[in-house]
């Protein structure tokens, strides 16, 4: 499988870790200390998601309706259901930024990742998504990879800007 | 509370303190639209149809949600308003189908009827609609999200009276639409298929699964010998589908039009009840006598049954395992009719009418085939889908001659009747045990301490230094808090009738007419009072009024059963029950957990 033993080692250690992780959420979430949507968030950073399990998982410990976790996480835009890449792809869809062309960006990002907005690609390497105004519209049209800031770009520019990203 | 005064329209009129817009414009009959709210129920002020113009304040205001105060001046029909609500209606247009003529909720819905109202002739917004697929997959309720108008109601009477927090809002914006998490199938959920949410909702997105064309393939063939059994709560209120009162008792007409319909008998359920009566009578006396699990739950409502399996499995073995009366009377059907008729079993097509559609997920359950012959019951209409054969058919109801149910199955004691109100089976049931233990006749034959409310509860006093203590819980709402108390050991009972049905039971079933308007809660509430009053009329017009008074059982006995809790009765009778719970079920049994994934209760084969 290309897999060393001490790599799958290492992969099942950062699993064990997380669910140790939650583990410990859980039983805090009785200290009063988190509300739902504060409890969502630090499950979402454990696991980068919020799977239909995890959902599950965190109703039933927190003794809440399914339908209610679930309205939650679909309510929130920065609560997401599948897990995403290592890079994520942020075109900003505000007004300014449309304006001067982000769709076009849009666009062509998601024909070049070959993946809708929204989605990851295959190999988990690059989510890409539209975003509500991100405030920097002085910089329009503008991307955010992993919190890196490109303003003022155009089509052209994203092969050499991917590239940055292996 | 003291009185306020308002003008509406330039009219003064007197309210309560806190009543709100809606209630005042009621007052003097001026009609204001509305569209999400639900008197009691569902107040989210989201429709914004029932805007309204108030002096003094910015902009319009929500009627159903706006408190009146003293003095306020308000306008229900300016230009701006009424422009104002033809926008809304026509932004909400824009994004709904238009399938009226076909759809479920053609001629009784909310929304075509304002734009009706509003004379809207064309849709000036065109645009993009949501588009989600029809989820049939239920054996009882249809949902439609397409035709979802995002009201709530179904969130709040599903989550808040129910307590079975099926729905919620998914998405947000423009796709948002009312629903199950993860918008699943309904087959999918702990859903009870009570119906509730189809009697609340104003549009077509959630109605009944219309097992119509089934019957009337049956009829149609000739090689089948089709019967009915009539739900005791039937009779009083399928006369408002053809404009009748609530509760008019109409059981002669019911029984002429099922046969000019052309079913071969017409039976009366109430016969099944009464054998429930002498089943779950028989159990009862056996668990006080012999120390078995107390209280013992009714079990006659599948909606309650499904409820106690997903939320309460601890308490599988307190439910009575007498089937209900559509089974109990499904598997006698096409057992000791056949046998009584020398009609091949085979050859009976075995229909029932309920006001209810968790009877069609009952008839459905896989165990229910103890008759041996495939289905017990092989469909279930319920009083709506009746209702429209009956008018397809070109009969009217009003009109129709009165004739007699038909023999050996045709004939029931008044406590049969009264299953179909709240109180009815344990009453029902308790005056025949009361006579079993005592040996003597309970006077008081309407045990009117344990009739009625929220949940109520009683005691009978044996005479003989024992009591039994009874409760009675309608709606699973009710039905929870009850079992919390008992949890607890606030308090302690012997014998727990629960319909699911929060109006007076079955006569509120999920299965009976829809109302329209927003009252349509409160006259739900109120109406079932005179449909539960239709039955306790017939109950008193019965020759007999206790089920081991009944000829007709003991001839069933005698012939057919030997006697209550004999080896045949507890093969056709009796039935268990499975634990449904769905999510935590894996993880309490332990079998499916696995040990190094990365949740702590992830379920194999699952990636998280």
């Amino acid at each position: 499988m290309g897999q060393s033993i001490e790599e799958i080692n290492k992969e099942k250690l950062v699993e064990i870790k997380k669910k140790e992780h939650f583990k410990k959420l859980l039983e805090e979430k009785n200290n009063e200390k988190y509300n739902l949507i504060d409890f969502l968030h630090e499950v979402q950073n454990i696991y980068g998601h919020l799977s239909r399990d995890i959902q599950i998982t965190i109703a039933e410990e927190m003794g809440l309706p399914l339908s209610q976790i679930h309205s939650v996480v679909s309510f929130y835009s920065l609560f997401t259901t599948t897990p995403k890449g290592k890079y994520t792809i942020e075109v900003c869809m505000g007004t300014a930024c449309y304006v001067r062309g982000s769709k076009d960006i849009l666009d062509k990002l998601s024909k070049e990742l070959d993946i809708e907005p929204g989605q990851t690609t295959e190999d988990k390497k690059f989510t890409l998504e539209g975003t509500r105004c991100i405030g920097a519209c002085g910089m329009a049209p503008v991307v955010v990879i992993n919190g890196d800031v490109y303003g003022r770009i155009d089509v052209d520019d994203l092969p050499e800007i991917l590239a940055k990203y292996e | 509370m003291s009185e306020i005064t308002v003008t509406i329209d330039g009219e003064k009129v007197q309210v309560k303190e806190g009543a709100n817009i809606l209630d005042a414009a009621r007052k003097i009959n001026v009609d204001i639209p509305t569209l999400c709210y639900l008197e009691g129920v569902n107040e989210p002020a989201g429709c914004r149809v029932c805007v309204v113009e108030i002096e003094g304040e910015v902009g319009l205001q929500p009627a159903c949600k706006y408190k009146a105060k003293e003095g306020i001046k308000v306008k229900t029909n300016t230009p701006e308003v009424l422009r104002a609500r033809k926008t809304v209606l026509e932004l909400l247009l824009s994004d709904h189908p238009f399938d009226c003529l076909t759809c479920a909720a053609n001629l009784n819905c909310e929304l075509q009827s304002l734009a009706d109202q509003f004379n809207i002739r064309q849709i000036k917004f065109q645009g993009e609609k949501n588009e989600y697929p029809i989820d049939d997959l239920s054996p009882a309720v249809v949902r439609e999200p397409s035709k979802c108008i995002a009201c709530r109601r179904c969130i709040s009477v599903c989550s808040e009276v129910q307590e079975v927090h099926i729905y919620d809002v998914l998405e947000r914006g423009f796709p948002v639409v009312a629903g199950p998490a993860f918008n699943d199938s309904l087959l999918d959920t702990p859903c009870i298929a009570c119906g509730q949410c189809i009697l609340v909702c104003p549009t077509g997105a959630l109605h009944g699964k219309d097992d119509k064309e089934q019957v009337w393939r049956a009829l149609r063939d000739p090689d089948k010998h089709v019967i009915i059994q009539t739900a005791p709560a039937i009779r009083v209120t399928i006369g408002e589908m053809f404009g009748m009162e609530p509760g008019e008792l109409v059981t002669g007409r019911l029984v002429g039009a099922l046969k000019r319909l052309g079913f071969d008998k017409v039976f009366d359920d109430c016969f099944g009840a009464d054998v429930v009566v002498m089943e779950e009578g028989t159990e009862l006396i056996e668990r006080l006598e012999n120390g078995g699990d107390l209280p013992q739950f009714t079990s006659c409502c599948p909606g309650w049954v499904k409820f106690c399996e997903s939320f309460y499995p601890e308490l599988i073995p307190n439910l009575s395992s007498c089937k209900s009366p559509q089974q109990v009377f499904g598997a006698l059907v096409k057992t000791y009719y056949a046998e009584q008729s020398g009609v091949d079993p085979k050859d009976i097509f075995s229909v029932s009418v309920m006001p209810c559609v968790a009877k069609k997920y009952e008839a459905g359950r896989e165990e229910m085939n103890d008759s041996g012959q495939d289905r017990d019951v092989n469909v279930n209409l319920t009083t709506r889908e009746l209702g429209e054969m009956i008018r397809e058919a070109g009969l009217d109801l009003n009109k129709v001659p009165e004739e007699d149910y038909d023999e050996p199955m045709g004939h029931a004691s008044g406590a049969g009747v009264i299953f179909g109100s709240t109180g009815g089976v344990c009453e029902a049931t308790l005056r025949t045990v009361y006579e079993k233990l005592t040996g003597e006749e309970l006077e008081d034959i309407e045990l009117r301490q344990i009739r009625g409310e929220d949940f109520k509860d009683g005691e009978i006093d044996l005479g003989d230094g024992r009591v039994i203590r009874a409760a009675v819980a309608r709606g699973t709402g009710n039905a929870r808090r009850l079992i919390e108390k008992i949890k607890t050991g606030e308090e302690e009972y012997d014998f727990i009738e629960v319909m699911a049905c929060p109006n007076g039971g079955c006569v509120g079933g999920g299965g009976q007419p829809v109302y329209s308007g927003y009252d349509r809660w409160t006259k739900m509430g109120q109406h079932y009072l005179k449909r539960a009053e239709g039955l306790f009329e017939a109950d008193r017009q019965k020759e007999h009024r206790k089920a081991h008074n009944n000829p007709h059982i003991h001839r069933l006995y005698e012939s057919f059963l030997g006697e209550p809790h004999s080896e045949k009765a507890q093969k056709l009778l009796h039935t268990g029950y499975t634990d449904r719970m769905l999510y935590t079920r894996d993880r309490l049994h332990g079998s499916k957990e696995c040990n190094d994934g990365a949740l702590p209760h992830c379920r194999q084969g699952e990636q998280t």
